[in-house]
């Protein structure tokens, strides 16, 4: 070992004063070399900012863009027809020699369309959420998921065309009328079609509650399914009313698909076997061909389209809202 | 092996590339209109491209606006699927008949009725007739199907049966292969499409005892059937490379192209 040597207190603290003193002034030295380069940073940084909030603009633009060429040549045709008469005029008979723009068939069809949608696949999708998120097994869960995932990329031309084949002849032959494309056709391939949003949406949602919750629940002695319906479930309420949502506004939305197997015919939907024609297919199967007024009065279809999904938006939005509260 | 594929591949392509911009482009021909017309406008416009290298352009927007477009000067020949009418002629526009489209009225193969006059076929499509045992066939409903209204076949369909804006649909389709196929799904339904499409899925009844066959239609005994007209203007004289065109989708030489595409020429 060596010996320590000792040294005068003072001469050590010069040589640590004067070690400091030049540390100081390296380090000034350095702030004022670096100083041109911060300059710089601060502003890429104030430009990257900018080009994201260019970017973030792009989206807020496309809406505002819509919204406004939506009103401005959707409202010619209506204040030509009359706002009464083109709601809640009850024939639509756009080429004929004395037209007629009454929507109120296609209004009611959406409705009732994706009502129907709804009242099928939302207890489907929400039970299958429940099933896929609490009790499966890992293994049946992968393969359900991932065949719930390649439900949502099929094409809707997909579900249209098997519609048109397998389900229009089944329905005319399983309820003995003369054709069945129909509004129920309409309901059913609309049902399939929300069923991948809600259940997805919806096991996110199951999955996010946490473990505690149950846990606690358990140990008071519920059975699982209780846990889940009684405890899971309602901590997932926002989550799945949100699942509704994107299924309304997918169902309410579509448009190829249900052209292929509604029969388009703008009758009333008075029963649910009747050929009738949505808001969107209203839109779309006329729009190639039309011209003049024709064309004005689609353009207004589709901002009461528009204002529809922004209705529904807005009130399931209060409702998450009151909830939250 | 399989860089070499996949080489020999992109060569391939690369080739048939070199291959579509060889001929030499002089000048170019723009057509405007009917979309009933696209298969046989499209066939000609191929065939016309590979023969003379003059580019060709169609844009399928529907008769009505064909015309229009011709009026404006925004293309140089007009595609109609119906005869000009006389508002149109007095504007300045001339029609001449390429070719003679047969509108071919279909049921399904099971369906026993094989022939239908006229006059049924639009008491049928204006809901007078609504059971098949009416005129001789099952009974069962009559499922009527037409298509969207705008489209050139219905437009010609209406127009010859005399039935416009009184038919009631069952079903409103959007293109002639969803017709043909929802036909081919139910018994009950009767349908109209293109003669050119009509497909072994679906019967083509006779009409007035008529079949819709080439001479049937050419001669005119086939009374369902409407004309192809190209649109130009009367009083301008068409490009050069618009007028070749004309005469070369004219001439006899064309017919066998046309015939191809299922319409009958008309010259």
């Amino acid at each position: 070992m060596k010996k320590r040597e000792y040294r005068p207190y003072e001469e050590n603290a010069k040589e640590i004063q004067d070690k400091l003193l030049e540390a100081r002034i390296e380090a000034v030295n350095l702030v004022c070399q670096k100083a041109p380069k911060r300059e710089w940073k601060k502003y890429t940084e104030r430009m990257i900012h900018i080009f994201f909030l260019l970017l973030g603009l792009i989206t807020v633009g496309c809406v505002l863009l819509i919204t406004v060429y939506l009103v401005i040549s959707g409202i010619p045709a209506i204040s030509k027809i009359g706002l009464v008469d083109f709601l809640f005029g009850e024939e639509w008979a756009s080429t004929a020699s004395e037209p007629k723009y009454g929507i109120l068939p296609f209004i009611l069809t959406s409705i009732y369309g994706t009502a129907g949608a709804i009242a099928i696949g939302v207890p489907v999708g929400f039970m299958t959420a429940v099933y896929l998120s609490k009790l499966a097994s890992p293994k049946i869960k992968s393969v359900m998921q991932s065949a719930v995932s390649l439900l949502a990329g099929i094409p809707s031309v997909v579900y249209g065309l098997v519609g048109m084949l397998v389900l229009i002849p089944g329905i005319r032959i399983l309820f003995g009328v003369p054709d069945g494309a129909s509004l129920l056709a309409a309901i059913i391939v609309l049902a399939i079609m929300i069923l991948p949003s809600i259940i997805k949406m919806s096991i996110t949602a199951l999955d996010a509650v946490p473990k505690e919750y149950e846990d606690a629940s358990l140990a008071l002695g519920a059975t699982p399914i209780e846990t889940y319906f009684k405890v899971s479930v309602p901590a997932a309420k926002s989550g799945i009313a949100a699942s509704v949502v994107l299924g309304v506004g997918r169902a309410i939305g579509e448009a190829m698909a249900v052209m292929m197997v509604a029969g388009n015919v703008p009758n009333m939907p008075d029963s649910l076997f009747q050929s009738v024609r949505f808001l969107t297919t209203a839109v779309s199967s006329e729009m190639s061909y039309s011209s003049g007024l024709q064309r004005q009065a689609l353009f207004s279809i589709a901002l009461v389209l528009f204002l529809f999904i922004m209705l529904i938006n807005a009130t399931l939005n209060f409702f998450l809202k009151r909830e939250k509260e | 092996m399989k860089k070499m594929i996949t080489m020999l591949m992109i060569g391939a392509l690369a080739l048939s590339m070199l291959t579509g911009c060889s001929s030499e482009t002089t000048g170019s021909v723009s057509t405007d209109g009917s979309t009933s017309m696209e298969k046989v406008i499209g066939a000609l416009g191929e065939a016309f491209q590979n023969d003379t290298g003059i580019s060709f352009t169609y844009n399928p927007t529907g008769s009505g606006p064909g015309i229009k477009a011709v009026q404006e000067g925004r293309c140089d020949i007009g595609l109609s699927s119906r005869d000009l009418k006389a508002e149109e002629k007095e504007a300045g526009l001339s029609g001449t008949i390429l070719a003679y489209d047969g509108i071919a009225i279909i049921v399904n193969p099971e369906n026993p009725v094989s022939d239908l006059s006229l006059e049924t076929i639009a008491k049928i499509y204006t809901g007078e007739i609504t059971n098949w045992s009416e005129v001789g066939g099952n009974d069962a409903e009559i499922v009527l199907i037409g298509r969207e209204a705008g489209s050139g076949t219905r437009d010609g369909f209406e127009s010859i049966t005399d039935t416009e804006d009184a038919c009631k649909y069952r079903q409103e389709l959007t293109s002639t292969g969803d017709v043909i196929t929802t036909v081919s799904q139910n018994p009950g339904a009767i349908g109209y499409a293109s003669v050119a499409s009509v497909k072994d899925t679906v019967k083509a009844v006779t009409v007035d005892g008529v079949a819709p066959t080439e001479n049937n239609i050419k001669n005119g005994s086939y009374v369902v059937q409407r004309p192809f007209v190209l649109v130009t203007k009367a009083d301008t004289a068409l490009s050069d490379a618009a007028f070749k065109f004309f005469t070369y989708i004219t001439s006899a030489d064309a017919n066998d192209i046309i015939s191809a595409a299922g319409v009958v020429p008309a010259n």
